[in-house]
């Protein structure tokens, strides 16, 4: 491949963003740090919902399953997108059902070889606005695995379900998945509604309800969530100069403000709902683009390109503002999820015309 | 004319009249008799020992913030000769006006009730109390069919009747002449110029930080806003309801705004708020008033389409259908020029009619009317605080926005004071306006009427509540109006009709509301 040339992929991104393979490599990583350094360390992995790959870890997820009856499990298609093929159960009986017959459809029925799933825990305890669950998409740009170097993008939305939450529906999957592409075939879906917010929405509304420093914490560790999650796969992704990747992270609160991740997408929509939506998609784009600088007007020393602040870069990413303002030894993340995005005066600034182009 | 020390003690005796037996007289009584079996109480000295144990528990804190609140509630006291309808409304024919606007409402509500055969109020049977209850927590999921149902008036009904208000006293020409006026409103009333007003809002000024302003990204907090943040949480732990007020003047931080509000309006979330709030449930469970179509339909118009307020439409419902029920209510219309609607209803027996206030609370409900609730389940997520609060800054704010006075927070002094404030500072683009057939207040007039809500986005909605708030005043509403006309001058002068200056001042979203304001009041040029 030419010097030149960028890709949008890594070869494979699936050990990331294929559901079980991902589980697979974060238990790795977490039994890692467990080993290396310590429990402490380990636990900061357990962001993740027990999840159990079928039909091979059948077994150990009918152990974990009796351990806690009465919990709610989600089934998910390993490779399937846009919340096809899921469906939630708390009974063996269910999905001993689902295993026998052809509720699996013809085109299921038609691959060569047998689907595999992943049977998760169910989180029953989300963190609900008005009675309404909801999940965070938020965008993370990684140019490189090794040394691993990522930004993570200010904006983002919450996706909130139509229907108010309650756990006695579990057929209601319109209650349950808040992707909007299921959204979109519920009956009393309204397009007008827009069933999103923005980030900075959220952001606000969760500091006016539960004070600033709380959603510092839990916006350090959603952060922690992203980190984490790449470190894991770091050691088995092929690393490729040419290669940089956006992925969409689907994040889901509980009622302690705890963050999970539900699933990492390398190829996330870019399908607009509205024009908002359309705004942010494309900045997110001339912004990624940016950052591939394909036209070399960067330094590479950058901490922040447009909306993309530089997360983790081989190490953790300070800012510089932090040191000075608060006096004492204490180190800001530079990251600002949901915050303020004035990218367009950074870019002015950031961005000096290249060469050939006059200036104006 | 009552001088000043009647005057102090007419209003004393007036609040003591108000706080004796409410729940925090009751509260206060046990205080005193529970610190009796204290050691440093000394039957010698036993009112002062009393009164420092009550000051030093925070007890004398909650009476000041309660008479304080009486304070903002309370209309000056009159001339003890004058009829109460001058606490109303002075001004004769601003009452008549207001009544005879409020006849037309009632027609209208009762035709449409005749009009659908739907009873005003009945009884629900036991199986439909059943399934609301049930569903109580999502109302919004509801979809019955409103649409035989329409808003008994809209702002631009309203700002029509303002129009045609008239002075009797004045000289009655309904030709154009060099003394009228410019603008659409055609009575005379006292309304603040920029001197005044940079005197009155000291704290909006540049000397002064601004939340909304010096909180912004590039401005290091050490400047103002980690101060400001500290000296909101001291406020927060004295529960001093003055003090929050005043603090408010600045802006209040997102994680304090909460606390804040509730500190200056003196809500509390105490277990008798709570049992009020479930028995007005139970009446909504009871029964069902043809107005809670119209608050079901005002929602889906309008909370329920918007970005910010659509997640929140099952506490609209929770707050709205239980504020008509609330009788409570009825008591602001000692100091509200509006008077609460007598509909005539069948007694029980069926022989005769009788009057009663309908809705119970008195207010009916126009077009827009659930946009005063929506900024608030921002702070209150919880149905009896957020009852409180809304309840509290409607009988404060909200009512003036829509009966006929001519207090100074009033409609009509708003609208006045926004188009003397345009015509004083941008003449010329007031005149290429009005030429064009595009009034600036036909455009302004759907802002003022909601305080902006559903205009601005919300952060900066509550950022410029909380000055209204801080100055107990609706007046900042008019100044932000004219600041938004300056701040878009430019393009509003290059456009040649009514559609056009609309589409201009059509998206406020990204307003910044404290930089408008600023800039109008102290760098304009007088």
């Amino acid at each position: 491949m030419e010097e030149h040339v960028r890709i949008c992929h890594f070869r494979n991104h699936y050990e990331l963003t294929r559901k079980n393979l991902m589980v697979k490599n974060l238990k790795r990583y977490r039994k890692t740090l467990e080993r290396e350094v310590g429990r402490l360390e380990a636990a900061k992995c357990d962001f993740f919902p027990r999840t159990f790959e079928l039909p091979s870890e059948y077994h150990i997820f009918v152990e974990e399953f009796k351990k806690s009856p009465g919990n709610t499990w989600i089934m998910k298609p390993v490779a399937r997108s846009q919340g096809k093929g899921i469906f939630l159960f708390r009974k063996l009986k269910d999905i001993i059902d689902w295993r026998k017959d052809g509720s699996r459809s013809e085109e299921q029925k038609d691959e060569a070889q047998v689907e595999s799933y992943v049977a998760q825990r169910y989180i029953e305890n989300p963190y609900l606005i008005a009675g309404r669950k909801f999940d965070l998409r938020v965008y993370v740009l990684v140019t490189s695995y090794i040394p691993l170097k990522a930004w993570l993008y200010r904006d983002g939305f919450a996706r909130f379900s139509n229907t108010r939450f309650s756990l006695s529906s579990i057929d209601d999957q319109y209650v349950h998945l808040t992707n909007v592409a299921v959204q979109k075939t519920a009956p009393d879906y309204d397009p007008e509604k827009g069933c999103k917010w923005q980030m900075q929405q959220l952001r606000w509304y969760l500091t006016a309800k539960h004070g600033f420093e709380t959603v510092q914490t839990l916006f350090k560790e959603i952060d922690n969530v992203f980190i984490r999650s790449l470190l894991s796969v770091q050691k088995t992704i092929i690393n490729d100069k040419h290669c940089f990747e956006l992925y969409g992270y689907d994040i889901l609160l509980d009622q302690d403000l705890k963050p999970w991740l539900i699933e990492v997408n390398a190829s996330p929509s870019l399908t607009a709902s509205s024009q908002e939506d359309y705004d942010l998609k494309y900045r997110l784009l001339e912004d990624t683009l940016h950052i591939v600088d394909m036209e070399g007007r960067l330094t590479g020393k950058e901490k922040r390109i447009g909306g993309f602040d530089l997360m983790w870069n081989d190490g953790p990413v300070y800012t510089d503002v932090g040191l000075e303002a608060l006096g004492s030894s204490c180190l800001v993340a530079n990251t600002h999820l949901g915050c303020v995005n004035d990218r367009e005066k950074q870019l002015q600034q950031l961005l000096k015309p290249f060469p050939g182009q006059k200036k104006t | 004319m009552m001088d000043e020390s009647t005057e102090l003690s007419v209003s004393i005796t007036q609040i003591v009249q108000r706080l004796k037996g409410t729940h925090l007289h009751s509260q206060l009584e046990k205080q005193a008799k529970e610190c009796l079996h204290k050691p440093e109480i000394k039957l010698e000295t036993l009112k002062d020992d009393v009164r420092r144990v009550l000051k030093a528990s925070g007890w004398e804190r909650k009476l000041q913030n309660a008479v304080y609140r009486e304070l903002h509630v309370l209309p000056p006291p009159g001339h003890p000769r004058a009829p109460p309808e001058h606490t109303k409304e002075p001004l004769a024919y601003m009452l008549k006006a207001q009544a005879s606007w409020e006849k037309r409402i009632l027609k209208s509500l009762n035709s449409m009730c005749t009009e659908l055969g739907i009873p005003l109020a009945r009884k629900r049977p036991v199986m439909e109390q059943k399934e609301l209850t049930n569903k109580w927590n999502e109302m919004g999921t509801d979809e019955p069919d409103l649409s035989n149902f329409r808003p008994v008036y809209a702002p631009k009904d309203f700002l029509e009747v303002l129009i045609g208000l008239r002075n009797p006293n004045t000289e009655r020409s309904d030709d154009l002449t060099v003394k009228s006026h410019w603008g659409l409103i055609q009575v005379s009333l006292n309304v603040h110029d920029i001197p005044q007003m940079r005197e009155t809002y000291a704290e909006l000024g540049l000397s002064y930080g601004q939340l909304g302003i010096d909180d912004h990204t590039h401005v290091p907090p050490d400047l103002f806003e980690s101060e400001h943040i500290h000296i909101g949480k001291k406020v927060v732990s004295e529960q001093d309801s003055a003090a929050a007020q005043q603090y408010s003047r600045q802006g209040c931080p997102t994680g304090l705004r909460a606390q804040l509000w509730s500190l200056i309006l003196n809500t509390t979330n105490d277990p008798e708020d709570i049992t009020h709030y479930e028995q007005l449930k139970a009446r909504v469970i009871h029964h069902n008033l043809l107005v809670d179509n119209l608050i079901y339909k005002d929602v889906k118009l309008t909370a329920s389409n918007d970005d910010y307020y659509f997640v929140f439409e099952d506490y609209l419902y929770q707050v709205l259908l239980c504020f008509s029920r609330d009788t409570a209510v009825l008591e602001h219309f000692n100091y509200n020029s509006a008077s609460p609607p007598k509909s005539s209803i069948q007694s029980k027996s069926g022989s005769e009619q009788c009057a009663v206030v309908y809705p119970p609370n008195g207010v009916i409900p126009f077009h827009g009317f659930s946009m005063y609730v929506a900024p608030l389940c921002f702070l209150y997520n919880e149905p009896s605080k957020l009852y409180s609060v809304f309840r509290e800054m409607y009988i404060r704010y909200f009512f003036r926005l829509h009966s006929i006075s001519s207090h100074p927070s009033g409609i009509v002094s708003l609208c006045l004071q926004f188009e003397r404030l345009l015509q004083a500072h941008l003449p010329q683009l007031f005149y290429h306006l009005r030429e064009i057939g595009a009034q600036p207040l036909r455009i302004a007039f759907k802002w003022i009427v909601r305080a902006f809500s559903g205009y601005l986005s919300t952060d900066q909605l509550l950022l410029l509540w909380d000055r209204i708030l801080g100055y107990n005043s609706l007046e900042i509403v008019a100044v932000l109006a004219t600041a938004v006309f300056a701040f878009r001058a430019e393009n509003l002068m290059e456009v040649t009709s009514l559609a056009s200056a609309e589409a201009v001042l059509a998206d406020l979203s990204t307003l910044k509301v404290m930089p408008l304001l600023q800039i109008f009041l102290f760098a304009t040029s007088i």
